[in-house]
């Protein structure tokens, strides 16, 4: 086998406004705030997750990055360019995969790669070089002449993914890139966002799935309602809430308490009072930050913030 | 300037791609209306009628001409696009790639325009064998700037739609009229005034203006070109407009 090319893009200049930076970010539909001063900066070749419930404000996020969406208030850069302001500069910083299948179902595998070469003014040569290259990556080769109504859903997400980048950017933008995929190809789909940043590119990602933040993401942030509520590795998030936890069946309802040791946990499961059952001691997770942070308790979860 | 033109030519590309693979099932469809009403209005309703000088046959096929243009740069323009953005979001894709909004406009028009050429001028192969049509120079611009405007009005159309709904609506509302009152099927000398007035304002009575002077061998009526030239502009700045408030 031939040795393995770098797909990424070639190293970023590195600016002072980080990779993205978003300052303030409000976004108003109606009555709703979709986006409510959001603010955030990723830095160059980290995986950044946002993690947070569907109609959180992630996507409208994702859509004011890459320049579908005006934002009402805030600003936001992407590698030094400002979204609003130099949305052509912007557009070719970022290559993004969006949570619906975006692809014109007409086309085939190769017609799709072939316009995006072309949009982003890739010379005929080397898009051709490129497309091989990319279609290989993501092991759709052999599927090049299909219509891309003919594919999978996985298929069409690779597609997708290849697609993005095509034109080598340095940023990644993917939002729920593994939404409705079997655990086979969401774990393929994993790797290749782990190759791709361990070859340069920045990785953004929106999921809902908490195993997709904890498995991939160097940092997390979490949005509810628009707003960031707590921002930081997914360690270092847990240890905020505390390392064990503790599940108490009561009253027919799954309590939760949390504690900084093992032997703190065991001393509470020791006095707690003999009717209550089925407990289980085990490490915390990222769920259960974002079940004390967007359940009841968002308002004492807002200190969390780091 | 160059790079904006090579930009509508990638757009138009992947459109092209898309003809390429659904040509037959387009001229098919596209042939079938002018076709139809050839039939029902050119020889069964209008036999021994004359409008002026010429026969009613010699009169309509001109008019059939340019509606198939009008329907064929509109329907081909806007209906795919109008499904790209609102279903399949394809549409994004462009909306994202490094090109300026006038190569958007102008890329997704040429679909339009080609579509339109091509049904109207195999229409006009299949009227050439009915009626002796003078086929000019001018003739062939117009129809050109026809296609253009009315590809135009579709991107627009699409632009502007929230629904595939309003795609219908606005077809029916804005379209219809025309090719019932726009001058295809009948002379307007013996409209009252005030009609009269109102079909002037419709596009499509300029195509045909041009067209019909064009292929009778009448004199050429070049307020109707300019203003068929004015209205391509005005709709296709009115794009641009639809556009930018697009991302909203």
């Amino acid at each position: 086998m031939e040795a393995h090319r770098s797909i990424a893009a070639t190293p970023f200049i590195k600016d002072p406004r980080g990779m993205i930076l978003i300052e303030n970010l409000t976004k108003v539909y109606g009555a709703i705030k979709a986006v409510d001063s959001l603010s955030l900066k990723v830095e160059p070749g980290e995986i950044f997750g946002f993690l947070g419930p569907n109609g959180a404000g992630k996507t409208t996020t994702i859509r004011i990055l890459t320049t579908l969406t005006k934002p009402t208030s805030g600003r936001a850069w992407i590698n030094g360019f400002e979204v609003t302001r130099q949305p052509y500069e912007v557009k070719k910083q970022f290559g993004v995969v969006q949570q619906h299948l975006s692809l014109d179902r007409e086309l085939t595998v190769w017609e799709i790669m072939e316009l995006h070469g072309r949009l982003h003014h890739i010379k005929s040569g080397e898009r051709r070089r490129r497309i091989e290259e990319l279609l290989e990556y993501v092991e759709l080769c052999e599927h090049a002449r299909r219509k891309v109504r003919d594919l999978s859903g996985g298929m069409k997400r690779k597609l997708m993914i290849a697609r993005a980048l095509l034109h080598r950017p340095r940023l990644l933008l993917l939002d729920e890139p593994t939404i409705g995929l079997d655990a086979e190809t969401r774990r393929r789909i994993w790797q290749l966002i782990r190759r791709l940043n361990s070859e340069g590119t920045t990785i953004f990602l929106t999921t809902h799935y908490i195993e997709e933040a904890e498995a991939l993401c160097h940092r997390v942030g979490i949005i509810h309602q628009g707003k960031l509520i707590a921002l930081g590795q997914p360690l270092e998030l847990r240890l905020r809430l505390g390392e064990f936890a503790v599940e108490v069946l009561f009253d027919g309802q799954v309590h939760y308490h949390y504690f900084q040791t093992r032997e703190e946990a065991k001393a509470y499961v020791r006095n707690l009072p003999s009717e209550i059952k089925a407990i289980v001691v085990r490490e915390s997770n990222l769920e259960d930050v974002f079940v004390e942070l967007t359940g009841r308790k968002v308002e004492d979860a807002e200190n969390l913030v780091g | 300037m160059l790079r904006i033109l090579w930009d509508s030519y990638s757009i138009w590309w992947a459109d092209l791609m898309i003809l390429k693979h659904l040509w037959q099932r387009f001229l098919i469809t596209s042939l079938m209306s002018p076709v139809l009403y050839l039939l029902a209005f050119g020889f069964g309703l209008g036999r021994g009628i004359r409008v002026g000088e010429v026969n009613y046959l010699e009169f309509v096929i001109p008019g059939l001409i340019a509606l198939t243009a009008m329907n064929t740069s509109f329907n081909g323009a806007g209906m795919k696009l109008n499904v790209d953005r609102l279903f399949y979001k394809a549409f994004d894709e462009i909306l994202m790639a490094p090109v300026s909004p006038v190569s958007v406009v102008l890329g997704k028009s040429l679909i339009g325009v080609l579509r339109g050429l091509i049904s109207s001028l195999a229409f006009l192969a299949i009227g050439l064998a009915f009626s002796p049509l003078r086929i000019s120079f001018l003739f062939i611009l117009s129809l050109l700037l026809s296609c253009f405007a009315f590809a135009f009005v579709g991107v627009l159309a699409a632009l502007l739609a929230q629904s595939h709904q309003d795609m219908s609506t606005f077809s029916r509302v804005v379209l219809m009229p025309m090719a019932f009152l726009g001058g295809t099927f009948f002379s307007l000398e013996h409209l009252p005034g005030w009609l009269r007035v109102t079909i002037y304002l419709m596009p499509l009575l300029h195509s045909n203006r041009c067209l019909r002077a064009e292929a009778l061998g009448q004199t050429f009526p070049w307020i109707s070109f300019l203003v068929l030239i004015a209205f391509g502009l005005v709709f296709f700045l009115a794009c641009l407009f639809a556009l930018r408030r697009m991302s909203t």
